[in-house]
């Protein structure tokens, strides 16, 4: 087990190198550096500008450039923001705990409703309750993400005026106070909210349609021959067997909430990763930009690999070795 | 005879196909008693495991009906309710599935399967049921019982599946178990190892058991009755001597003569020709089996001919077996039914 985690620890080493050169190489073509912008600055010197370039090393070629910003990057140092002035990883920080957390809670309430209704449709299904899951389920399919963000937004946000409708915390509370918990948690609610009613259509259909399969297996069959009461045949057999397949699909689950925020974080202006990146697009903040999609790749071989751990840790028939 | 533990009378099961029912199981009557094995004999789909499935009361309730009675220690089994079921399922009737591989979660180690039995039917501790279990595993033949214990399903092989299965059947000292073909799904050598093995459990246990296969040659040495089914029905009902001495239903004779042995070099093949009708499209009122015995004419038959008890305790549902009965008396060529096709 820990030689298999460890090999694909290894694995990922090319995989994060062949990552950061296309990155790179991307990040280098788009039009621009950042000193572009300031060229539109009258007060500008276009000489002085070129020298700070020259000292820069941004008149290097590509892959000096590329050596020195990997040598770095590897010791978790990816630079100095052009935009904020500070190192990357300060600017970088705070966002992503932001963005996790939200991923985090996201998940939670997905989980917290697909588990009830994927059960309650799955056992009865074809019933008034089935066809009722299954109704919001496709409705969830059809319904762009943004569009029921703005709708929840207006709702909640504006006319109710129940939750914040932007930013990751109350400006005016202290950070450490219980206040501020408090405070942040309001300001998750709502997009975590608006993704997870959507997010999770999908999976209470998998979750539904792998408990019809199950129900009508031989070994449930031979539990009942057991004289094992109705609801412990859920609990322990068909339930357990039809889980297997969500849990191991936990890992994808979490690199695609880090990686699909930008448009949830653009929404409620909430200070993720997300919302960083797409600013940091539009500012040509070269070393950000590259910072984040470096960590998301790393993330979502993480994440693969979580996949596959919990796999086998829960299916006796997948032995990693 | 010894004291009946289950007696079935008029057991009708029907499946829900659109919006009408049909009988699977039709008007299916006989006694098991304890120390007894009742075998079933018929082929794919005359409603074998329907029947099995019935006495255990596993059908999909939404779908299914069964009617008439099915008598075990002084209750009908059709009129009890889940909860009361529950207690008799697993306790005092064991059952025994025809693919081992399926049959067992694959999420659960065998051991924990077996124990699950034991969970809902006594107050064993912990580490009582643990060592019945062990016990168990050891009297079905498993090699290995304490490893065995911890391992899952995938990881042994058919036969020892098949073992498990049955740990699981008899955990608890069934009255009676029914295992459904428990030796098809497995190889030649293993089939014969677990009639034995149960046969050895039945011999030690004094349990009865309802043995259901399509293969009459695997019932010939272990089983003390054979029930014949064909179409739902019990077609022929007799002990094994009479059955094998004196078939009377040509289906009877048909199955037997598909046994391959030294004997019947000359006719190899002498299995009737055409298939068991499927339930909705079976023929409810002449002989379900006249279609595939078209040297006789039609007009011999009587209307849904009855079971006549012809010897003590050998059933028959035909009435015209006498006709190349008393003629294979006198004249060989025509004992043999199938061949005068
Ligand atoms: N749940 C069901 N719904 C509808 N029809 C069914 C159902 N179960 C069985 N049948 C039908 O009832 C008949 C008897 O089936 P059954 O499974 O009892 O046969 P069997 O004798 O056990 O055959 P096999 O040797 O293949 O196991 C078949 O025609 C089958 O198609
Ligand atoms: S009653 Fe007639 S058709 Fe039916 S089994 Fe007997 S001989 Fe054949
Ligand atoms: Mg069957």
């Amino acid at each position: 087990m820990w030689k298999f985690i460890l090999r694909r620890l290894v694995v990922m080493i090319p995989q994060l190198f062949l990552l950061s050169i296309i990155v790179f190489m991307m990040a280098k073509a788009m039009p621009g550096d950042a000193l572009s912008g300031q060229e539109l600055n009258p007060n500008s010197n276009p000489a002085e500008l070129d020298r700070i370039r020259e000292e820069l090393g941004l008149n290097d070629p590509w892959y000096q450039q590329y050596g020195r910003w990997a040598a770095n990057a590897v010791q978790g140092d990816f630079g100095i923001s052009y935009t904020h002035k500070t190192p990357v990883m300060d600017v970088i920080e705070d966002r992503l705990w932001n963005t996790v957390f939200l991923a985090f809670v996201t998940l939670i309430f997905t989980y917290m409703l697909a588990i009830p209704l994927g059960i309650l449709s799955g056992r009865y299904n074809d019933t008034w309750v089935d066809k009722t899951v299954t109704g919001y389920s496709y409705l969830g399919f059809g319904t762009p993400i943004f569009i029921f963000a703005l709708i929840m937004l207006f709702i909640f946000g504006f006319a109710l005026d129940w939750l914040p409708s932007g930013g990751s915390v109350d400006s005016k509370v202290d950070e450490g106070t219980f206040a501020y918990v408090v405070s942040k948690i309001n300001h998750l609610i709502l997009p975590a909210l608006s993704t997870a009613l959507i997010a999770t259509t999908s999976t209470i259909q998998y979750l539904r349609n792998e408990i019809i399969d199950n129900k009508i297996k031989d070994f449930v069959r031979t539990a009942r021959s057991k004289g094992v009461p109705e609801s412990n045949v859920y609990s322990r057999h068909i339930l357990r067997n039809s889980f297997l397949p969500i849990a191991a699909f936990l890992g994808y689950e979490i690199t695609g909430l880090i990686g699909g925020s930008v448009i949830i974080e653009t929404i409620f202006s909430y200070p993720g990763l997300g919302q960083l990146f797409l600013s940091s697009v539009n500012l040509r903040d070269f070393s950000v930009v590259t910072a984040i999609v470096m960590m998301t790749g790393f993330a979502t071989l993480l994440g693969t690999l979580l996949s596959d751990i919990i796999l086998s840790a829960v299916d006796p028939r997948i032995r990693i070795e | 005879m010894n004291k009946a533990i289950l007696k079935i009378e008029n057991l009708t099961t029907s499946f829900r196909i659109g919006n009408k029912y049909h009988a699977a199981v039709d008007d299916v009557s006989f006694t098991v008693a304890e120390n007894e094995i009742v075998a079933v004999v018929g082929e794919s789909g005359c409603g074998k495991s329907a029947l099995a499935l019935s006495i255990m009361q596993l059908h999909n309730k939404l779908r299914t009906k069964s009617e008439g009675t099915i008598h075990y220690n002084g209750q009908n089994l059709l009129k009890l309710n889940d909860t009361q079921m529950n207690k008799v399922r697993g306790k005092e009737l064991g059952m025994i599935f025809q693919e081992p591989l399926t049959a067992l979660n694959p999420l659960m180690t065998i051991g924990k399967q077996i124990e699950e039995n034991l969970d809902y039917h006594t107050s064993l501790s912990k580490d009582e049921k643990k060592q019945r279990t062990i016990e168990l595993l050891t009297q079905v033949g498993i090699p290995y019982p304490e490893r065995t214990y911890k391992q899952y399903p995938h990881e042994l092989s058919g036969g020892m599946r098949q073992r498990a299965m049955i740990s699981i059947a008899i955990a608890c000292n069934p009255a009676l178990v029914i295992a459904d073909e428990p030796t098809t799904a497995l190889d030649v050598t293993i089939q014969a190892q677990i009639l034995d093995l149960l046969k050895d459990i039945q011999t030690r246990t004094k349990m009865g058991i309802i043995l259901i296969t399509h293969d009459l040659s695997v019932v010939a040495e272990v089983a003390d009755r054979i029930v014949v089914m064909y179409a739902g029905q019990v077609v022929e009902m007799g002990s094994v001597k009479e059955i094998f001495s004196n078939p009377l239903h040509p289906y009877t004779r048909s199955l037997l003569n598909s046994i391959p042995s030294a004997t019947h070099e000359k006719n190899r093949l002498h299995v009737i020709e055409g298939i068991v009708p499927s339930i909705a499209k079976m023929d409810r009122v002449g002989c379900r089996f006249q279609d595939r015995i078209p040297w006789i004419s039609k007009h011999a038959h009587e209307e849904r001919p009855q079971l006549h008890e012809v010897d003590k305790g050998h059933f028959v549902r035909c009435t015209c077996y006498k006709q190349f009965y008393f003629q294979a008396e006198g004249d060989e060529s025509t004992h043999d039914i199938t061949q005068s096709r």
